[in-house]
């Protein structure tokens, strides 16, 4: 970078990400200027992606503790106990700027990170979902080929490894046309005693290097790219983004799987942002000891790698573990028969020092506090925005002006790319390995995987933008209700929840309230629903120089089945069977994707959220499912009651029959709140009365090939499932 | 009866076909670099992207230290089944005709479909009925089936075309919708889609399990001769 004459000028931290600030406290700290290897690995473990100096402290507000919890925050990922002597192990992590500037390869690596975060704590991956959001593809040549690309690479990971990829969401919207959003979750299970933490410890153990060797690839990804806004020139960026190979990190996850199956690790970690300086200070900081490393050892793909460029490549698939002598051996071989390279490249000192030696010769030499511990954590300066928010300008043109009839508007809506069928997304992702998914996409709200006794997972992700603009605190505890809702209607218990905080710039004070807010709402909601945060990762920076992403918090949440083969399904079943409508429900077309199709930037008030109530109805939809009294159960979310209807029928290839409360906006949006069940006439009946007072209306049955909606829409279920089944088909 | 499942490095669904292999037999995993078929009665070359589907899919996995004695087997008469990656590796090794191009949308495509049992007098679909449907699931994004068009008609005339798409559910291209072909003595057989992946309606469907059970009756039948 230093090649441009320009850049010249300005001073080697500055070109690296850190302020004049942080400079003079490193100064302070160290009672000296670092050199170039160690101002190279101070930037990245100084910069937000690493040390989320922005967002720690309000990261501290969310709730961490839970009966089933077996691994919090701090961990490579979090994990719950899900019976039978199993751990399940779960994380979701942002790869958004790296796919903003090479959607295949970024969105690739991103699956490829998170994959590595599990198995670094002793899991086998057993599913991937994303998150993904885009500009408009209507309007927009740039979003078609990120998400065509971004989903091929998704896939081309995912598929190659044999982690299937199970569920995920994707939505479109104007201030995500130059910064999009890639974010991956994985989950993993473990017998709960192979679970391995990643501190350091023992003096004299070796420090051995797993996987593929070390390029110049990646390098200040965790600076330059996660922890800065997008702007002009970002294709000069894109030798910042790694290249993913999926075959080298399959070996390397049964290489791993099996060490740790022969007990011969003492610590694993992988090697993700800011590579091998972030994994070692990391371990050694935890286990409060020190090390000394070669970088002469460590095995590259250019032997004239400067020191520097070897400590902070983030070449993919590699880890990092800590071996006891003896043992050293046994490791290697495991290694070899996985063709797997191993390089013991250093040891564990108690010098509380992360020390680096290029031959021999020292080239850095480090307090691992002030690696970990010493960067500024600043204060947030949130502020309300004064006027309305307003969406960034250009592209929200009205697409459905006029007087239309509400069947116009349901086919719109239905094959609106928000909520039409993900089909060309789904069929490119291998859903089925493994031998565990139990429902399809598109059969229910969440993903459901089957154990080995007969119980089952389910796990769903969301998020809404659009409602988080609107009002973030409010925005963000609906995606937490929606998510868990999901789950509900599997008849699935929440145990834990991860998060992916996509946010802009934290400097400013918009999105510092935006930030500050949406936190304060997970942590509401989370609360509320008694289900404790595992985990995560924060995301900011998001913008372009048009603005700021919508403020986007995802959720991702898992639960547990005592039953798998009674998990739910969505669409209705049976001709005959009583529709109720459920829920503490009374929405609103604030921030609606009626809205959207009317071209209105979103704005609230959004309906009022009772927690307390929210967690009575999940309880009662759960019971239902899993008792059987309810043959289907579908959460209303965009679109409302007439698109949710839709979804039922479309799903079933069955019809219904409904009388809606005159009051009830057939398109009113209150994601988390609402359900449409159904299910025998009198089991129905029954059910209802064991939930809260009111909570349940009967509105009509399942019946003929036609959706009837009380005198407001007729049509036929062909007609919307051919409108919901093809919205997305011309963007791929 | 004994299903040996080969395990090559970067195998995705050699777990899945040992699971399905165990409903009706016994089963062991081979692994790749040992010379070993460990008394297997049935070889399964499983899916995934053996080798990273380097250079090409299955043109790797096909030189590896196991495939040397695969061939000798097969050669002797033993059954092999091929699935995906495991029908490509086949093809490669020159056990089955043609070749596996890839899919003409140029995508990886994961759905379920269709097949039509063409011809149930093999030991791979002996338990199926004459023009008996299955539903299994495709999955693979190099898997249209390719023969010059002498040697198609040869292959249909003489019965080693097992199985096809049905009509509208031909995922790939492939010529004549043919989506499984055995050898000439019937005794290898690949096809692209994964009958692993269908042996329980409670993760889909059950269609495949009609092949693990034809192959079962078939071994059975035959140490009872």
């Amino acid at each position: 970078m230093s090649t441009v004459a320009s850049l010249s000028e300005i001073p080697r931290h500055r070109q690296l990400g850190l302020t004049d600030h942080e400079y003079e406290l490193i100064l302070e700290r160290l009672g000296r200027e670092p050199n170039t290897v160690e101002l190279a690995m101070l930037s990245l473990m100084w910069s937000e992606h690493c040390a989320y100096k922005h967002s720690r402290k309000l990261l501290r507000r969310l709730p961490t503790t839970g009966p089933h919890l077996l691994l919090g925050p701090g961990e490579n990922a979090g994990a719950v106990d899900v019976g039978g002597g199993l751990a399940l192990a779960f994380k979701v992590e942002s790869h958004n700027h790296p796919s903003a500037v090479e959607p295949f390869q970024g969105a690739a690596t991103g699956v490829g990170g998170i994959l590595r975060d599990i198995f670094a704590v002793g899991a086998r991956p057993i599913a991937v979902l994303d998150s993904l959001r885009f500009g408009e593809p209507e309007q927009s040549e740039r979003s078609r080929y990120l998400l065509g690309r971004a989903v091929a690479g998704i896939g081309h990971y995912g598929n190659s490894i044999g982690v299937p990829t199970i569920g995920g969401e994707v939505y479109f919207e104007p201030s995500y046309e130059q910064n999009c959003l890639v974010n991956a979750m994985c989950l993993g299970i473990a017998p709960r005693e192979r679970l391995i933490r990643s501190a350091a410890a023992g003096p004299g153990n070796l420090v051995v290097l797993l996987g593929a060797l070390t390029g110049r690839d990646g390098i200040g990804g965790a600076s330059v790219l996660a922890s800065a806004e997008l702007g002009e020139g970002d294709e000069a960026k894109r030798p910042s983004v790694q290249i993913g190979d999926p075959f080298a990190e399959k070996k390397l996850l049964e290489c791993c799987l099996e060490l740790l199956d022969r007990g011969l690790l003492v610590a694993l970690q992988d090697l993700g942002a800011a590579g091998l300086t972030s994994s070692v200070s990391e371990m050694v900081s935890k286990g409060g000891v020190g090390v000394e490393l070669n970088v002469s050892r460590v095995p590259v793909r250019d032997s004239a790698m400067e020191p520097f460029e070897i400590m902070v490549s983030e070449s993919q698939e590699r880890m990092l573990c800590v071996v006891e002598p003896p043992r050293l051996h046994e490791v290697l071989a495991i290694c070899r028969r996985w063709e797997t390279l191993a390089t013991a490249i250093g040891e564990v000192t108690d010098s509380g020092h992360v020390r680096v030696l290029d031959d021999g010769e020292p080239v850095a030499d480090l307090p691992v506090h002030v690696l970990v511990d010493d960067c500024p954590l600043y204060d947030l300066k949130p502020a309300p925005p004064s006027a309305p928010p307003r969406g960034p300008e250009g592209f929200e043109t009205p697409r459905a002006g006029g007087r239309r009839s509400e069947a116009d508007l349901l086919l719109a809506l239905l094959g609106s790319p928000n909520i039409c069928s993900r089909r060309p997304l789904f069929e490119q992702y291998d859903w089925i390995v493994q031998s565990r998914t139990v429902r399809r996409p598109e059969q229910t709200d969440a993903a459901v995987l089957a154990l080995p006794d007969g119980s089952g997972i389910a796990v769903s992700i969301d998020g809404n933008g659009r409602r988080v603009y609107a009002d973030p605190r409010l925005g963000a505890a609906e995606a937490v209700y929606e998510c868990a809702a999901n789950l509900a209607c599997v008849g699935a218990e929440p145990l834990g929840v991860t998060n992916c905080l996509n946010f802009g710039n934290p400097e400013k004070p918009t999105v510092a309230w935006q930030l500050t807010e949406a936190v304060e709402g997970v942590v509401s909601a989370c609360e509320a629903l008694g289900i404790p945060v595992v985990g995560g990762n924060v995301s900011l920076y998001n913008e372009a120089p048009a603005g700021p992403i919508f403020p986007t918090p995802v959720i991702g949440i898992v639960g547990k089945l005592p039953d798998v083969a009674r998990a739910g399904r969505l669409g209705f079943a049976r001709e005959g069977d009583a529709i109720a409508l459920v829920g503490p429900f009374s929405p609103s077309l604030a921030a609606s994707e009626l809205e959207k199709l009317w071209g209105r930037t979103p704005s609230g008030p959004l309906p009022d959220a009772d927690g307390g109530l929210i967690r009575q109805v999940h309880a009662t939809i759960r019971g239902g499912v899993r008792r059987q009294a309810l043959r289907s159960a579908h959460d209303v979310a965009e679109g409302g009651v007439a698109v949710a209807l839709a979804e039922c029928c479309i799903a079933g290839g069955i019809g219904a029959r409904v009388e809606l409360p005159d009051a009830l906006d057939s398109f009113g949006e209150a994601p988390g709140r609402g359900f449409i069940v159904s299910g025998p006439a009198d089991a129905l009946e029954r059910w209802a009365d064991s939930g809260p007072s009111g909570a349940c209306t009967m509105i009509g049955k399942v019946c003929g090939d036609a959706l009837q909606i009380s005198s407001r829409l007729s049509l036929p279920v062909d007609e919307l499932a051919r409108a919901w089944g093809q919205g997305l088909d011309k963007f791929f | 009866m004994r299903f040996g499942v080969v395990r090559f490095p970067g195998s995705c669904d050699d777990v899945d076909a040992f699971q399905a292999a165990r409903r009706v037999g016994d089963a062991v995993i081979l692994w790749h670099a040992e010379r070993d078929l460990r008394a297997a009665d049935v070889v399964v070359i499983p899916g995934g992207f053996s080798y990273g589907d380097h250079l090409r899919a299955g043109a790797i996995a096909r030189f590896a230290p196991v495939m040397g004695e695969v061939i000798e087997f097969a050669h002797e008469g033993g059954l092999v089944l091929g699935i995906c990656n495991g029908f490509q590796v086949l093809c490669e090794a020159g056990l089955l005709p043609g070749a596996l191009l890839p899919n003409v949308s140029l995508r990886f495509v994961c759905r379920q479909v269709d097949l039509e049992v063409v011809n149930n007098q093999t030991p791979f679909t002996g338990a199926c009925d004459p023009a008996e449907t299955l539903s299994i699931p495709v999955k693979h994004t190099t898997g249209r089936y390719y023969a010059p068009p002498e040697e198609l008609a040869e292959l249909s005339a003489g019965g080693q075309v097992v199985l096809r798409y049905a009509q509208g559910h031909n995922p790939n291209g492939s010529l004549e919708d043919i989506a499984g072909v055995c050898n000439e003595p019937r005794n290898v057989f690949g096809l692209m889609p994964h009958p692993e992946h269908a042996v329980d309606p409670l993760t889909g469907s059950a269609g495949g399990l009609r092949i693990f059970e034809s192959l079962r009756a078939h071994v059975d039948g035959r140490v009872a001769v």
